[in-house]
């Protein structure tokens, strides 16, 4: 393992907020006994210990990286093969490493959507005795991407829009299990497509804070941060010609703090009522579970004279109808996939199932319609889209098309006519960390070479651009090679 | 610019019984660069967060200038948390990466200008200004991001363990840069650190907490020259000061074979039989065989003009470790025995029983 030592740290620390600086670090075992050390990352990756940790980040060869369209970020980050799969390593201070693997691992934990940490390397070295900078490891999410991809893409109208009500989606739910973000950024966040609009996954906890509950400053703060970042990246975007000239940054990213609000509000806020509106406790709860909210426990209190009744969300769970789908099916999917899965299912199930059991009408359903769609897709199209993807788009498409003939459409010609028309011309998306999309590389790539000659055309009217080049810390702007 | 006042701040978790911060009470003079420092746990980040208006304020209150700000949201308190995000944007100027904050809050685009100029010139930013970040190094893209702080001419800058992510070389520069540049601003700054050498270097005060509560506030030399208790005692300084609780004796405390002198109504503040010495290792002088302790060598750290004892003694049967300064160009080897005392006047007393400072 080239002299770097690893370890798995427990995760048991109660104390609020940061990560409490413990020095040293105790020693970790022999290399003998590394085997043993597999909580997290040695069983399942051995092959972690093959990678090349005696290089500095930013010179690992090529061999071991896997193309992949990168973020900004303020440290150096690679995406490098593992296995069959594919890791992000960050280069980064020892505390901030291991507290944002602990945070990553209590997030999870608390399963709220973000990336799976794998493991904290430190004591790298080069073979000349030359320390480097320890790393985190996170496993990189399969078919997500960075919002950078996404609008290089081409973008819908409101691609932009839907983006941004997942980031309050995220955050909201963050700030329900008492996680503080400080750092709330499009950039720290990575999307995967979900029915139409998107899934946001926290990708960078290395501000983040866990307290039993927030405070209105703390979540506030949060927002105000998430707004000014938000409006900065759009800023940058435009400047970068990467989204229509008519984006107007500072108003959409005025959205976030809309979007945030009235979901927290409808979570959250204490609703009176009298006492003949009793069917607003079951609207209340309706209303919740539309948004893809369960609700655990709720307050319910009369007042004294008993006129008036007020209620109270207490406990909510994301995940509504992921829930209901797994129970049903088995099958796991994004929250509005899985909406719009149950919404075909229940459907399917008045047509052809209406006295039968909702299990039974499920499973019909599965073998009916779901398994048939994802038996279909051709083997050199199956890395395009996650299944539960292209069966809401291949029922999406079944409803155009019968729209637009005017019949009903059956499955087998819809799904012909959705991979020769529409899933045959899309990108790759899972296939991103193993068949690199040249279109998104090209346009980062272009990107990238552009500001190589703006940098280059700079050094020649002053050579005195890096005069202070002993101070370049780990921050370095990481590039897509 | 303004002043800041804790006025028995307190934060109490809830689901806790000890409050996180007990009735702070410190004033912050205009212009003031203030390092709150301890442990982990102490409460420093926490006070932080309350000037910052991210923690609820359970009693008690905190005031900018003349105003209470202890309700007042996060983004209406003029305050700027230096070195939150410090991610730059590829696709922007330099002067746009410092002042696109000020877009974003509606301030016109001469006064953008203005301010971003003036910020540039400070941090020597002035010839990068239409550049894109990718031309800078590390620390100039540091600086871009305290511009952005800089530029929106806050009260008061905030910053929690900042350098804590730079490696040593860089951080003692960055270090050096904020200290000095805070102060030509003339903006009060609170700085959190667990780090009591980037305390004492930066701080024009320091203020030492443990468990919530406040244990000191005063200027560098006063914490290091006069600690109110041993826990500062204990907590400022490195190598950290020895502390023998030592029995009293007629005239003084018995310190091994020797009795130093400690003045009578000294003596007579004790509440018991044995009082706390304090001796920094600067402060302990060689003595001849059978005065003083005698002091087994077990590691010797030669600096050059000095070297570090690092040895134990034994008292009342118990071994206590010490740390004693010696010349460096004699030092002793390990496994040899030295016998050492205090210099007179240098020696801190404290109350076993309390901790507090005696005399």
């Amino acid at each position: 393992m080239n002299g770097a030592k690893w370890q798995d740290e427990p995760t048991d620390y109660e104390m609020l907020g940061k990560l409490p600086r413990k020095e040293p670090l105790p020693e970790p075992p022999p290399q003998n006994v590394m085997g043993s050390l597999s909580i997290t990352a040695a069983a399942a990756d051995p092959e972690l210990l093959d990678l090349p940790w005696h290089i500095a980040l930013e010179q690992w060869p090529e061999e071991y990286l896997a193309a992949l369209p990168r973020g900004i970020s303020r440290h150096i980050v690679r995406f490098a093969k593992l296995g069959g799969s594919v890791i992000a390593v960050k280069e980064t201070g020892e505390h901030i490493a291991r507290h944002e693997y602990h945070m990553l691992r209590r997030l999870q934990r608390l399963d709220v959507p973000c990336v799976e940490p794998v493991a904290v390397i430190r004591d790298r070295q080069t073979p000349d005795g030359k320390p480097l900078d320890p790393v985190l490891v996170t496993r990189h999410l399969k078919f997500s991407l960075p919002y950078r991809a996404l609008f290089s893409q081409m973008l819908r109208k409101d691609t932009l829009t839907r983006l941004i009500d997942a980031q309050a989606l995220l955050l909201v739910r963050l700030h329900l299990i008492g996680f503080y973000w400080g750092d709330v950024s499009l950039s720290n966040t990575l999307f995967r497509r979900d029915a139409g609009a998107f899934a946001a996954y926290l990708v960078d906890a290395e501000t983040g804070e866990l307290y039993p509950d927030l405070s209105t400053g703390q979540r506030e703060y949060d927002l105000e941060i998430a707004r000014v970042n938000i409006a900065g990246e759009l800023m940058d975007l435009l400047d970068g010609g990467l989204i229509d000239a008519e984006v107007d940054p500072v108003a959409t990213s005025e959205r976030i703090m809309d979007s945030y609000r009235n979901l927290w509000a409808e979570l959250t806020e204490k609703e009176s009522f009298e006492l003949g509106e009793r069917w607003r406790v079951s609207a209340r709860i309706r209303r919740l579970n539309e948004l893809g909210f369960d609700v655990e426990e709720y307050a319910i209190k009369t007042t004294p004279d008993g006129s008036t009744i007020q209620l109270q969300p207490k406990v909510v769970d994301a995940g509504h109808h992921q829930r209901r789908l797994l129970r049903l099916t088995g099958l796991d999917a994004q929250e509005n996939q899985a909406r719009r899965l149950l919404n075909d299912m229940d459907s399917f199930r008045a047509d052809n199932f209406p006295d039968q059991d909702e299990e039974i009408a499920a499973h019909a359903w599965v073998s009916q319609v779901f398994e048939p769609i994802v038996r279909a897709i051709p083997r050199e199209l199956s890395g395009k889209l996650e299944p539960a993807e292209v069966v809401h788009q291949v029922l999406e498409h079944r409803w155009y098309m019968s729209e637009k003939l005017d019949r009903h459409v059956p499955l087998a010609e819809t799904l012909q006519s959705y991979i020769d028309t529409v899933l045959r011309h899309r990108r790759d998306e899972a296939a991103i960390m193993l068949n690199p999309d040249t279109q998104t590389l090209k346009l980062i790539e272009a990107d990238a070479a552009r500001e190589d000659d703006d940098f280059d055309d700079e050094l020649a009217n002053d050579d005195e651009a890096a005069d202070d080049d002993q101070l370049a810390g780990p921050e370095a702007t990481p590039r897509a090679r | 610019m303004a002043t800041v006042t804790f006025d028995n701040a307190t934060r109490l978790y809830p689901g806790t019984d000890k409050p996180a911060v007990d009735k702070l009470n410190i004033q912050i003079a205009d212009g003031e660069f203030l390092v709150l420092v301890g442990p982990s746990g102490c409460g420093k980040s926490t006070s932080l967060r309350m000037l910052a208006g991210l923690e609820d304020v359970n009693s008690g209150r905190i005031l900018i200038g003349d105003r209470d700000v202890t309700d007042v949201p996060p983004k209406d308190r003029d305050i700027a948390m230096v070195f939150q995000n410090y991610a730059l944007y590829p696709h922007m100027t330099v002067a746009d990466n410092m002042g696109f904050a000020l877009k974003i809050a509606g301030v016109s685009k001469e006064e953008r200008a203005q301010r971003v100029r003036e910020a540039a010139k400070l941090l020597d930013l002035e010839q990068y200004l239409d550049r894109k970040p990718k031309a800078l190094s590390g620390g100039q893209r540091q600086r871009v991001a305290m511009g952005r702080a800089i530029v929106r001419n806050p009260q008061v800058f905030l910053m929690d363990e900042p350098l804590s992510n730079l490696d040593a070389k860089l951080r003692v520069q960055t270090r050096t840069q904020i200290a000095s540049l805070t102060r030509r601003l003339g903006v009060t700054t609170v700085y959190v650190t667990h780090d009591q050498v980037e305390a004492m270097t930066m701080g024009d005060r320091v203020a030492v907490l443990k468990d919530g509560l406040l244990q000191q506030v005063d200027t560098p030399r006063n914490l290091y020259d006069k600690p109110q208790n041993v826990f500062v005692a204990g907590f400022i300084g490195s190598p950290a000061m020895n502390l023998l609780e030592l029995p009293e004796v007629d005239n003084g405390v018995q310190f091994g074979g020797t009795v130093y002198p400690v003045a009578r109504d000294v003596l007579a503040e004790a509440s018991g039989n044995t009082v706390t010495l304090g001796v920094r290792p600067e402060d302990l002088e060689s003595a001849p065989q059978g005065e003083g302790l005698a002091v087994e060598v077990d590691v010797v750290e030669e600096l050059g003009a000095d070297a570090y004892i690092y040895g134990h003694t034994n008292l009342n049967g118990q071994s206590h470790d010490i740390v004693a300064r010696t010349d460096g160009r004699r030092p002793p080897m390990k496994g040899d025995t030295v016998w050492v005392r205090p210099q007179q006047g240098h020696v801190h007393l404290f109350d076993t029983k309390s901790g507090a400072r005696l005399g």
